[in-house]
């Protein structure tokens, strides 16, 4: 979708402003803590995937996506999480009060503290099975589809109907565009190299590139 | 709801308490273990975090052997150090040079290399960097007072899957003989990102 959260190439957006990194803390408040916790530990529920997850805050109205931190998205996202999986009614969302007769805990397997550090140190490889082979090689020129879909995709704006080189190939991997949408499929991914000026025109640097990972559906050849 | 300069804030106290009440409707739902949670935290907060990485880089710098092996497979590399898991699950790094310098970001959201990094830092998660690192890196690198020969090409990383990557930078000179524990003090989170160099040793020790 083309929202708020599709930031490559986007002006105005001032100074990076960094905090000096032996300064920085982690977490900059107890809320962030806990909503970054929560989010890890309902997405350990099983209910929805990483691709769902950013699906979810990316959903937001853009003002709304640009104009909050970065937590107060994460928990715009979880929220929304929470009750289309139907873990959560609205009713208990709004009055933040539990409906007795709304009992979710039964159907999910709620992890303790000792499951905890073997969850994290599993992670979740996004590689799949397949008997296809990959269509383009290294070195192969292609041009990114231009497509607008309302839904979730990985290829951002910036690189749509733009040509480049394939880099390297990555292995098959979910499809975000489709898993995001609770359709389990894969397909074969590929680092694409950009010249900044197939990018950005004639007044981008000679001297840069830019990499992106895209699919295979979001690739199509392009003659020498 | 920038104040003080900084894509963050104090949260407004209603914020605070949402959360909170969102936390006791998921405990006595019965959805989230308390417990969990602090596990969780201790974990990003204390114990995943930058010196992982920089142990890595460390090594690349000293051992040509494993520098070879992070080159070509760097998952198996890092998980030979014990690193592996959520967020890094297929990495890659990415390796500077006389010529190159490599930049690391996520346009659309903040993909990062949580077992060698640990969690993003602000900046790298805000607008103003995911915006402009791929349409004007030579800039974002000066808002972090790293300025390069023109000759150098940039190569920016916009980690839209799920591969992670990671920037070995270049050994500072006048290091030759270093222990990795000396080695590793020089190496920035931020060098790891591509926005910074490695320390020099003389800034380094001042």
């Amino acid at each position: 979708m083309n929202g708020g959260h599709d930031l490559g190439g986007m002006h105005g957006l001032g100074p990076i402003n960094p905090e000096a990194e032996n300064e920085e803390p982690v977490f900059h408040s107890d809320w962030e803590k806990r909503v970054f916790a929560i989010t890890l530990a309902t997405g350990m529920l099983g209910k929805w995937n990483i691709d769902q997850s950013r699906h979810a805050r990316e959903r937001q109205h853009p003002v709304e996506y640009i104009r909050n931190s970065y937590y107060e998205n994460w928990l715009v996202g979880l929220e929304t999480l929470l009750l289309e999986s139907d873990l959560v009614t609205s009713e208990e969302l709004a009055s933040l009060q539990i409906d007795p007769r709304h009992d979710t805990a039964k159907t999910v397997r709620v992890p303790g503290p000792q499951d905890v550090p073997k969850i994290l140190k599993k992670g979740g490889p996004a590689t799949m099975d397949t008997d296809t082979e990959p269509v383009y090689g290294p070195g192969v020129p292609v041009s990114v589809v231009n497509h607008n879909p309302a839904g979730h995709t990985r290829a951002p704006r910036y690189a749509r109907g733009h040509k480049g080189v394939i880099n390297a190939y990555r292995g098959f991997h979910v499809f975000p565009d489709k898993s995001a949408h609770n359709d389990h499929q894969g397909a074969h991914i590929y680092s694409v190299r950009f010249s900044a000026k197939s990018l950005w025109g004639d007044g981008a640097s000679d001297g840069e590139d830019v990499f992106i990972d895209l699919w295979e559906p979001h690739l199509e050849p392009v003659a020498l | 709801m920038p104040h003080d300069g900084h894509d963050h804030t104090d949260p407004p106290p209603e914020l605070a308490l949402r959360v909170k009440a969102l936390e006791s409707l998921l405990i006595e739902k019965g959805l989230v273990d308390s417990e969990a949670l602090d596990v969780i935290i201790d974990t990003y907060e204390h114990k995943v975090g930058p010196r992982n990485g920089a142990l890595v880089v460390a090594k690349a710098w000293t051992d040509p052997e494993y520098k070879k092996l992070l080159m070509s497979d760097a998952t198996a590399a890092v998980e030979g150090l014990g690193y592996f898991g959520r967020q890094g699950e297929h990495l890659q790094v990415v390796e500077n040079s006389d010529q190159v310098h490599n930049l690391v970001v996520c346009t659309l959201c903040s993909c990062y290399p949580w077992t060698v990094l640990g969690l993003p830092p602000v900046w790298y998660k805000s607008a103003p960097y995911r915006s402009r690192a791929v349409s004007d890196p030579r800039a974002v690198l000066a808002e972090f007072g790293t300025v390069l020969d023109d000759g150098v090409k940039i190569q920016v990383w916009d980690s839209t899957s799920e591969v992670r990557y990671l920037v070995l930078p270049q050994r500072p000179a006048g290091t030759d003989g270093w222990n990795e524990e000396d080695l590793m003090a020089l190496v920035s989170r931020n060098s790891m990102i591509g926005v910074e160099l490695a320390r020099i040793p003389e800034v380094a020790a001042s």
